[in-house]
């Protein structure tokens, strides 16, 4: 005989997957050090083979949304894996990825200049199952777009992440989360002069399923390291682009 | 295998071009003539004026004599082998191997290529009811060896075709001039009264070398396949080509993407007997009006797996344009490599850019939005950061060498340095403050310099000196000094974003 509350614990599980959140298999790592992002998703667990979208707006922001990208490539590209990465700005440096421990000769760069050239590149790209991820700048992503982009994900388990580079179209996608990553001053141990490791305040201002929440994040040996807020002492709080908090799905 | 062959002999090759272009000559006859020692001496007649009795080699002032309204015209030089060259690659579409045959005809190896057209009779059929459509008055013949074809060709009275090994006996009534003689041997042949090629072709060797020469026995042998003749094609044929012809010209994209699953098909099924993959290829359909449509595919990887090639051939059937329609399709592999594993066995466990799916990927996206739009970049030695790194050749090109990690690199670099102000307390220390994009930063820590020195060798200018900033609220720069701070008022650029 179930109880309520284990029947309903079914009943989302079966939600889920047919929103397209496949249960992790056994013994799936996370990210290292991103465990308390991680918790705010279903399942506990980063969802790949999903469509991620970051806010990145300005030159600076779009910066460390690469850098905090890079840190989740060097996951997804563990064992050898490629990536399909559509520019628009041509401005991502490769050499630097070295610093976040990606091979940057594993990335396959793409210069489009037309929007649909790289809806139509990403798409097909996300049904490559040979990839391990694509990401594309957009400038606006409709519903259709994003509903696309997200079934061909969830058809090849294919991580895909969406940089959206303008802020006044920032609509309702079928994107399963909504990031946002700001710089933060960094912070150098025992105050030495110099600049430290690179630090953001990372929002996720929307999750599929989860709860939407803002965090401090280091990226340091080769690893993510989240900073309690109050340990911060330059904290300042960011607002960056005004968008709606809501929860979708 | 037999060989087969078929030649064409355009009796009035020049004339026919001249009223192609000219319909209002039709009914009128014409010459064209060249100057000879201050006569016009005639080189082509049209029919009308030959049925008037004049024939080449006439002065035009005799001709005119004997044919009233005669127009003349001057001739071309070079137009005769101008138009075999045109009418021999349009043929090409029947065999791939034509050859001009001058003065004013084509010889076509046709070995193995009738049997698209349903038989010897349809082929020979279609080759010349399209040319007389065109305009031309055509002879042809089939037979088994290029003199025996030429010789029915041009003097043959029964039957253009001459059945596999019935060529020798198809000669035997011609008069000797069917064994392409020169004018000498004809003569000669004239004088000993041998009016067919019956009259001496069985008589002993050493006699017709003696009483005639070397050259009619030359011919004898060639007609009758003793001894071995070569043609020169016109383009050489590549060693993988398939070719399809349509009972019915084809128009929809729909009948295109058939023909080219067919030509596929076969392609690959040779490609794969032979343990090679293709790297490119040119598809071309034949239309009824002349025009060749082409259409080329490369890949990353050598493949001959018909599903990936149908995929990017078919993302080029809307450059295709078959107006009236498109009667043949050929399909050659211009360059192909060795393939050493089966593809359909091969199957990567680990994906990366040795999995073919990526390489599949890129062939298609390099179809739709051009090879020009994919880039992977591989470290290049220079500290130069705008050449630090070099663009990888192909899919599988590996680092020659390590990325250069001694100094942290901004995870944005801008094509081009933006100027900004800065405000410095002492020449070389970092900058305190600096104005971007009509934007004050506060600077609150900062690295550097890291001095990078012109490559004097490539260009020409100031070094840099470079500094990694963060401001007031942990936006991280990139920016440098160009030059030496002792210069009165030293530039200063922005180049790059820090994660």
């Amino acid at each position: 005989m179930t109880t309520k509350r284990e029947l309903i614990t079914e009943l989302q599980k079966s939600i889920r997957l047919w929103e397209g959140f496949k249960p992790s298999p056994a013994g799936a790592k996370g990210i290292p050090g991103l465990e308390p992002i991680e918790a705010a998703f279903p399942n506990r667990v980063l969802p790949k083979g999903v469509i991620h979208e970051f806010l990145c707006t300005v030159s600076e922001n779009a910066a460390a949304c690469d850098g905090f990208l890079s840190g989740l490539l060097s996951v997804l590209m563990d064992g050898g894996g490629a990536c399909l990465w559509i520019n628009r700005s041509r401005q991502t440096f490769p050499v630097s990825l070295t610093m976040f421990d990606v091979a940057p000769e594993r990335i396959i760069f793409m210069d489009l200049t037309k929007e649909r050239d790289v809806l139509w590149v990403m798409e097909e790209a996300l049904k490559c199952k040979g990839l391990a991820a694509v990401i594309a700048e957009l400038d606006g992503l409709s519903m259709t777009e994003s509903r696309r982009l997200q079934l061909a994900a969830e058809e090849s388990q294919v991580t895909g992440f969406v940089l959206r580079t303008n802020a006044r179209n920032i609509n309702t996608t079928a994107c399963v989360a909504r990031w946002q990553v700001i710089p933060l001053p960094s912070e150098t141990e025992d105050d030495l002069p110099g600049v430290g490791f690179p630090r953001w305040q990372v929002d996720l201002l929307r999750v599929r399923n989860g709860k939407p929440g803002s965090w401090i994040m280091e990226w340091s040996a080769d690893r993510f390291t989240a900073i309690p807020m109050e340990d911060h002492t330059g904290h300042q709080r960011h607002t960056g682009v005004e968008v709606p908090l809501r929860k979708i799905g | 295998m037999s060989k087969r062959y078929v030649s064409l002999w355009f009796r009035h090759l020049v004339a026919d071009w001249q009223l192609i272009r000219r319909p209002e000559l039709a009914g009128v006859p014409y010459v064209f003539v060249v100057p000879d020692h201050g006569r016009k001496l005639i080189t082509a007649i049209s029919p009308m004026a030959e049925a008037a009795g004049i024939h080449a080699g006439m002065r035009a002032a005799d001709a005119k004599a004997i044919c009233h309204g005669l127009e003349i015209f001057d001739e071309k030089p070079g137009k005769a082998e101008k138009l075999l060259l045109g009418i021999g690659e349009w043929c090409i579409r029947f065999t791939p191997i034509v050859a001009v045959d001058p003065p004013d005809g084509l010889i076509l190896e046709i070995s193995g290529c009738t049997h698209l057209w349903g038989g010897e009779r349809p082929y020979l059929k279609d080759i010349l009811t399209k040319l007389k459509d065109k305009g031309y008055t055509v002879r042809g013949a089939m037979a088994d060896t290029i003199g025996a074809a030429w010789g029915i060709a041009r003097f043959g009275q029964i039957t253009p075709i001459i059945p596999a090994g019935e060529h020798i006996r198809a000669l035997l009534p011609l008069p000797p001039a069917a064994l392409r003689l020169d004018e000498l041997t004809q003569q000669k042949m004239r004088k000993l009264g041998f009016r067919t090629v019956n009259s001496f072709v069985k008589m002993k060797r050493s006699v017709l070398r003696r009483h005639i020469n070397d050259h009619l026995l030359l011919r004898i042998d060639q007609a009758t396949g003793q001894e071995k003749e070569f043609i020169i094609p016109l383009q050489v044929p590549p060693e993988y080509e398939e070719r399809l012809p349509c009972l019915e010209p084809v128009i929809t994209a729909e009948a295109i993407k058939i023909a080219i699953e067919k030509l596929l098909e076969a392609l690959c099924k040779t490609l794969q007997k032979d343990g090679k993959g293709l790297r490119s290829a040119t598809l071309k359909g034949y239309r009824i009006d002349g025009h060749i449509e082409e259409q080329k595919i490369g890949t990353n990887r050598p493949s001959h797996s018909v599903s990936h090639l149908f995929k990017l051939l078919e993302m080029k059937v809307p450059f295709i344009t078959p107006a009236l329609g498109i009667e043949v399709f050929t399909l050659a592999a211009t360059s192909v490599e060795d393939i050493f594993t089966r593809q359909d066995v091969l199957w990567a466990a680990k994906p990366g850019l040795d999995d073919l799916e990526v390489a599949e990927l890129l062939d298609r996206l390099a179809g739709k939005v051009g090879a020009h739009t994919i880039r992977r970049y591989l470290p290049d030695a220079h500290y130069w950061p705008e050449r630090s790194l070099k663009p990888a050749r192909s899919i599988q090109e590996k680092p020659a060498m390590d990325w250069n990690t001694d100094q942290p690199r901004p995870t944005r670099l801008l094509p081009e340095p933006e100027k900004i102000e800065v405000m410095a307390p002492v020449p070389d220390l970092p900058p305190k403050m600096f104005v971007y994009a009509g934007q004050r930063h506060e600077i609150t820590k900062a690295d550097g310099p890291e001095r990078i020195e012109r490559e004097w060798w490539m260009d020409e200018g100031e070094h840099r000196d470079y500094y990694c900033i963060e401001d007031k609220q942990g936006r991280r720069y990139w920016v440098f000094r160009s030059g030496h701070y002792d210069s009165e008022s030293p530039l200063w650029y922005l180049h790059g974003f820090f994660a």
